[in-house]
């Protein structure tokens, strides 16, 4: 493998020449940390009004929200799954039991190394999230795999391809992880950077075809929201 | 044939001519640039710290270049001890090397997500030749490979194509007779298609919108989730990223991830964004690797007035912006790169040996500099590179050639007043029978008619600015056309 060495060299060196030194500088980190960053680290919005924008931005999207205390979550979640008529649902381990319902005439089916193919026969997927960033109506979720089950004491969500497979998803949101801007969600996703991360605004959509926007190309085609405060 | 990246000897304003008379192409573009743009300028508008995020986006970036050895070789680092490989290609044929060797080990058949990197390394086309078919998941990158026809945009490949002919498309190589033209039928076809194939190829291959140094991580920003199916489900993932991707740190991500949703689509976040680091046990792809690419960007790098060349996060909002790329669309500058960003970095990637007329595609209006969410100075670019070409011909064999002979001829008349004052009369006598009635000269012979093709030429007036100081002085007055 001498030639991928050879190659890894050149470039460093041609690098090293383009900017007119002969070794790497000094103090990456002192220049990093000096770049000015003046534009909003925070949003200005009370915690209500902040879930507001949230609300609105994932209407804008196409998907389709509602809003509960933490007493009627199984009972909002079973609600929405007979309305969809969902019969098999994936279930991320952030999920706690207790809202999981008999009343919603479903299978909740915890994964165990499925195959794609099993994965494919269920209806959806039902997932928490890290944080809702309301001023993008984005939902971050943190993958777990190996032995990084949770970090900070709370779970994280299901391998990547539970929340791609299946056509529908249903994300539960708690009100205190809603954040009005990207740098807030950012710090909160710091400690699990090298967890996957993905981070989903709206279901899957194309604009390809004369800049017209068709909701649900290849990942969930329907995405509903419950957040709970 | 040229390069991968830059396609026929044909210079622009010849590549040009008949796309101008296409008027379904300009249709077509004109209808898709609007849109983007005036989505794009309804989410900035929103956006009360927007130039601030901008001149924090140009930070970052140019500090990553002058850094880049260091950023790479964490990058590097990381991304190893979380279990990917990382490997360096000097140049296009050493990253289709690569790719090809780490795909033939496992199949004969890639899914791939959009990515213009690999069309600026012909990638698909190497990957034919060494046995091995490669498959197109975003929409309009497999509209672009089923019509064996060249990205005319950076972010909507296919943008020059309409939903009528999407279905022509689609019902012949698919075989669907039955398939209407919405384009939400459209879609679905494209998902019935791609839907199997994804669950059971065992190889994909990406570009890469961000690695970070940081965590050895990588970042692909995308719409449909074709990408997150080629990054999620096969075996092994091959991402290829030209060296320039780089990000310092993860923090970086709140910066760019503001600023290129709403450039690029005009979106306040695009549907999918997706991070990992490496392999993930039980996970995702069991075997990553990750190709760094050079490919003359280091030449880039040299030339300190154009390396924010390099700044580029391939958003597209300069092309939407331009009034010349507007008119022509992207097929007109022959190169996967197209518009403003393509005119300084197609003819600099090409070593200034083609592509030499892209930098004159441009009226330098500046609006592609007004749009850059990370404020790549483009028309100084611009005018720095149609330097370079000048002072690259005067060098060479085309010393010879009548417009650098003119020039010096020029030169040696501006040096002395006597000599300027004699050619302004002998002007004055040569200009005379082309003068219209008009009071404009309208046509020119030789290589002089290249102005006259176009526009008209106000002729020499009567008497110059130093004659009329020079009969002031002695006392005659009066204006300088009296």
């Amino acid at each position: 493998m001498s030639n991928v060495l050879d190659a890894r060299s050149e470039i460093l060196a041609r690098i090293r020449s383009a900017l007119g030194r002969d070794a790497s500088a000094p103090n990456a980190d002192a220049a990093w940390s000096a770049i000015a960053r003046n534009y909003q680290q925070a949003g200005d919005l009370d915690p209500v009004n902040c879930v507001e924008l949230l609300v609105d931005r994932l209407h804008d999207y196409g998907a389709d929200v509602s809003h509960c205390p933490q007493s009627q979550l199984a009972a909002t979640i079973a609600g929405i799954l007979r309305r969809r008529n969902k019969k098999r649902m994936l279930v991320s381990p952030d999920i706690g039991p207790a809202w999981l319902s008999h009343d919603a005439g479903c299978t909740f089916i915890v994964d165990d190394a499925l195959s794609y193919e099993a994965i494919d026969d269920c209806d959806g997927v039902l997932t928490g999230c890290i944080a809702a960033i309301a001023a993008t109506g984005t939902l971050c979720l943190c993958h777990q795999s190996g032995s990084s089950e949770s970090i900070g004491g709370r779970p994280l969500q299901c391998r990547r391809a539970l929340t791609l497979i299946p056509d529908y998803h249903l994300c539960i949101v708690r009100a205190s992880d809603v954040v009005k801007t990207v740098p807030e969600a950012i710090r909160m996703l710091d400690s699990h950077k090298k967890q996957p991360i993905t981070l989903i605004s709206g279901p899957s959509a194309t604009a390809d075809i004369e800049m017209t926007r068709i909701q649900g190309v290849h990942g969930p085609r329907v995405l509903d929201v419950v957040i709970v405060d | 044939m040229g390069t991968p990246l830059y396609r026929e000897s044909l210079d622009f304003p010849t590549a040009a001519l008949p796309l101008l008379k296409n008027e379904q192409l300009r249709g077509n573009v004109r209808h898709a640039t609007n849109v983007i743009q005036e989505k794009r300028s309804h989410v900035v508008g929103e956006m009360p710290d927007w130039q601030l995020l901008r001149d924090a986006g140009q930070s970052i970036r140019a500090h990553t270049l002058a850094y880049l050895d260091t950023y790479l070789e964490q990058f590097e680092q990381r991304c190893t001890a979380a279990g990917g490989h990382v490997h360096w290609a000097r140049d296009a044929a050493e990253a289709n090397r690569i790719v090809a060797q780490l795909a033939q080990n496992a199949t004969n058949r890639v899914i791939k997500i959009k990515s213009m990197t690999t069309e600026e390394l012909g990638l698909n086309r190497a990957l034919e030749a060494a046995g091995i078919q490669p498959v197109e998941t975003d929409l309009a990158e497999l509209i672009v490979q089923l019509g064996h026809d060249w990205p005319s945009h950076i972010i909507a490949p296919a943008l020059h194509i309409n939903r009528h002919q999407v279905r022509e498309l689609f019902a012949r190589t698919m075989n669907l007779p039955e398939l209407g033209d919405r384009p939400e039928d459209l879609t679905e076809a494209a998902r019935q298609y791609l839907r199997q194939r994804f669950l059971n190829t065992p190889v994909a291959i990406s570009g890469a919108n961000f690695l970070i140094a940081e965590t050895g991580g990588v970042c692909i920003v995308e719409s449909e989730g074709n990408g997150r199916m080629c990054l999620t489900l096969p075996h092994t993932l091959i991402s290829i990223a030209g060296i320039d991707k780089v990000l310092p740190r993860f923090r970086d991500l709140e910066v760019m991830l503001q600023l290129l949703p709403r450039s690029a689509t005009g979106e306040r976040m695009n549907p999918y964004n997706s991070m990992w680091t490496g392999v993930h046990p039980g996970d995702g792809p069991q075997e990553f690797h990750v190709v760094l690419l050079d490919n003359r960007r280091t030449e880039v790098l040299r030339d300190a007035e154009a390396r924010e060349t390099l700044q580029c996060i391939r958003c597209g909002a300069c092309l939407n912006t331009c009034p010349v790329y507007r008119q022509t669309g992207g097929h007109a500058y022959n190169s996967v790169y197209s518009g403003p960003i393509g005119a300084i970095l197609t003819p600099q990637l090409a070593s200034m040996k083609s592509g030499q007329s892209l930098p004159y595609a441009s009226s330098l209006c500046g609006a592609c500099y007004e749009v850059c969410p990370v404020k790549i100075n483009i028309p100084e670019v611009l005018i720095h590179l149609r330097g370079r070409i000048v002072a690259e011909k005067a060098r060479s064999i085309h010393a010879l050639n009548p417009e650098a002979i003119a020039m010096r001829a020029m030169q040696w008349i501006f040096l002395s007043s006597t000599r300027l004052k004699t050619a302004q009369k002998l002007g004055r006598i040569a200009q005379r029978p082309f003068i219209r009635a008009s009071g404009w000269i309208e046509w020119l012979p030789g290589i002089l008619g290249g102005w006259t093709r176009k526009r008209d030429l106000r002729p020499l007036p009567p008497q110059s600015f130093r004659e009329w100081f020079e009969k002031r002085a002695a006392g005659s007055g009066g204006g300088p056309h009296e």
